[in-house]
């Protein structure tokens, strides 16, 4: 499958912000309604994007439920879900205790029980079956509409990679597949380790994203490494955090991006019309159109 | 590499694992918990040497550091068992929740010469590092007043379960939450000498406190607020902001970016300008080797391991800066049972 060029983020939606709480806060009054969330997507919709990139946050349920009733007015509209929504796991970790927030999360209360009678057996054989059922769990509020593509959040890709459970990524992979019929995605603070960690676990050309920025913000293994695993073509790569939260200014920052000519897409999160359509022109404009026949191929 | 071991796997002890393990100064020979399901998980997947025994670890692997994530009552003993094995310790904070026993291993760990951190990561987040330099160049001159802040939506329903709900255990807002404001505190201006008006009070938690407020006292002319509330959950993670004011101007700083008001500028010096200064943690993070929920979490780790192989230097954050902290932990909880001080509103 080809991955579209622009996808529209949804961090401005619920308050996240690297660079000022203010802002932030701002963003989380104004989409305190999930109709302004339509509103806005409805915009990013008529500017021509075809991708809404979210985490499986309890809110974008209700934006599910609408582009489901509303099938006309998004007609061609895709969902890259990212899961989990790190923050209602860590709180609940917090909250309830590891085993008490997993329970909490998975819906099957006896395939649960089944899962951890009997303690460190079980486990051993059943981290596949947990982990199906996890994503099965986040996907319900997407039931019906198309995802062509399902991401690993950053919290838990990198968890996880830190962790050296490489197989996990295969296991979420498989299961994406064969059940979803789309692509796995990893979201990644730590692009180089991952794509050694999932070419190693026999996942080819991998669909990454990761912060990709003029300042090199938040890339670690740093810039020059990302410069040139981008240009080997080992991986399809997805750029986000392009502007830095707002470091640095919009052209300069898509002209970085563009530059690297084998990322595939850029992800993007805007309140307002004329951002949304300021950026996406860039993005077009910026863009050489061989680089999208490449990104199409 | 340093042969590194980690007991403790809860929430953090997990995130330090995968951080230790994708060191390139941590060589993880063993994790230790209690809970067997995760170690199951952990030895076949994440392919590390796992022991429900601490001391049977600690003998068997005779590392030369060990992590200490563990809930806050077990740290004590385990930090003195790891101290006298000869190891490097980090342990979580708050170090102990008996500011005596505290700094008994502060000593212990000075006396053997080893080399001691506490996880108050919030000294290793790039805003808070920049504030303090702005503060030795002395930008604001003297400073009269510091607030602490921490909120976040840890408790907000009336139920417990965890070691967080229970006070003997170090669970509480004042442990969990407070004690970084107060050890940001202590960072940026030193430890305060008295406290008054400690306030702690229950909103959900049958056990514990889910809010903590205190007036500081530092020297003379100096005093300070610190404001505390797990069960807000009007922010989306914790929350931590220090606001001070000195004769020319004000700071205010949190996670990603400081403001800084300048009075007069040629008493400020550092390029800043009178009025208002913005500084974002975009420009002022330096980068890490391995980034998992914030620069700080491998910034600490890294120092841990810097320190070790130049032991010429102490920490940035040792037992004896996390005593301070549980001494001034120790005194609000004191304060706040003590009703001496009030004075009553008068009738005319």
């Amino acid at each position: 499958m080809a991955l579209e060029r622009i996808l529209f983020g949804d961090n401005q939606f619920f308050g996240v912000n690297h660079m000022s709480e203010e802002k932030a806060r701002a963003q989380s009054i104004r989409f305190r309604d999930t109709e302004e969330i339509i509103h806005v997507l409805k915009i990013a919709y008529d500017e021509g994007i075809r991708v809404f990139m979210c985490t499986t946050h309890d809110r974008i349920e209700e934006v599910c439920d609408y582009v489901r009733a509303h099938q006309d007015r998004f007609a061609n509209l895709q969902f890259y879900p990212c899961m989990p929504y790190a923050h209602k796991y860590a709180n609940a970790v917090t909250d309830l205790g590891m085993l008490g927030a997993l329970k909490s999360f998975l819906p099957e209360e006896n395939k649960i029980a089944s899962l951890f009678r009997g303690g460190m057996s079980v486990a051993r054989r059943d981290i596949e079956g947990m982990l199906t059922l996890f994503v099965d769990a986040e996907m319900k509020m997407f039931r019906g509409l198309e995802t062509p593509v399902i991401f690993l959040q950053n919290v838990f890709t990198d968890l996880i990679l830190g962790l050296g459970m490489h197989d996990v990524f295969r296991m979420f992979a498989d299961h994406v597949r064969s059940k979803y019929k789309a692509e796995p995605g990893f979201i990644t603070m730590n692009t180089p380790m991952l794509l050694d960690s999932l070419e190693g676990s026999g996942l080819k050309n991998p669909i990454i994203c990761s912060d990709i920025n003029k300042l090199g913000f938040r890339m670690c293994g740093g810039m020059k490494k990302y410069e040139e695993l981008i240009a080997s073509g080992r991986f399809q790569p997805i750029a986000m955090s392009v502007l830095a939260s707002g470091a640095i200014p919009p052209r300069e920052a898509i002209e970085y991006v563009c530059a690297q000519q084998k990322i595939k897409s850029i992800v993007f999160g805007a309140s307002s019309r004329a951002n949304i359509h300021q950026t996406k022109s860039l993005i077009e404009e910026l863009t050489r159109t061989e680089d999208i026949a490449v990104g199409v191929a | 590499m340093i042969r590194a071991v980690l007991v403790g796997l809860g929430k953090m002890g997990l995130s330090h694992q995968a951080l230790i393990n994708a060191s390139p100064d941590f060589d993880l020979v063993g994790v230790c918990d209690k809970t067997e399901y995760l170690l199951g998980i952990l030895s076949k997947y994440a392919k590390v040497t796992t022991y429900t025994d601490y001391a049977k670890m600690l003998a068997k692997e005779k590392p030369e550091a060990v992590f200490i994530a563990t809930p806050s009552k077990f740290h004590s003993d385990m930090v003195r068992a790891a101290l006298d094995a000869g190891c490097h310790v980090f342990c979580e904070k708050p170090l102990t929740l008996n500011p005596s026993d505290g700094l008994r291993l502060a000593e212990l760990a000075e006396q053997k010469g080893l080399v001691n951190q506490v996880g108050y990561h919030f000294r290793f987040v790039a805003t808070f590092q920049e504030a303090k330099r702005l503060l030795n160049l002395n930008v604001l001159g003297p400073v009269h007043h510091i607030r602490a802040e921490a909120y976040g939506p840890v408790v907000l329903r009336p139920k417990g379960g965890t070691w967080r709900s229970e006070k003997s255990e170090g669970g509480g807002c004042l442990y969990d939450y407070a004690s970084h404001a107060i050890d940001l505190v202590d960072y940026l201006v030193g430890k305060p000498q008295a406290v008054g008006g400690a306030i702690m009070n229950s909103l959900f938690s049958r056990d514990v406190e889910d809010e903590v407020y205190s007036t500081l006292y530092f020297g003379p002319g100096m005093t300070g607020q610190l404001a505390v509330n797990w069960s807000d959950e009007s922010y989306r993670k914790m929350y931590t902001k220090i606001t001070l004011w000195g004769q020319n101007g004000r700071m205010d700083v949190n996670r990603q970016e400081i403001q800084i008001y300048i009075r007069d500028k040629a008493k400020a010096g550092d390029g800043l300008v009178e009025g208002w200064n913005m500084r974002y943690t975009t420009s002022l993070t330096e980068p890490v080797w391995y980034y998992l929920r914030g620069e700080e979490y491998s910034a600490q780790i890294a120092h841990f391991a810097e320190t070790i192989k130049d032991r010429s230097k102490v920490t940035g954050s040792t037992f004896r800066s996390a005593v301070d902290v549980d001494l001034v932990i120790d005194a609000m909880v004191r304060n706040a049972t003590d009703a001496s001080g009030l004075t009553p509103i008068g009738t005319k």
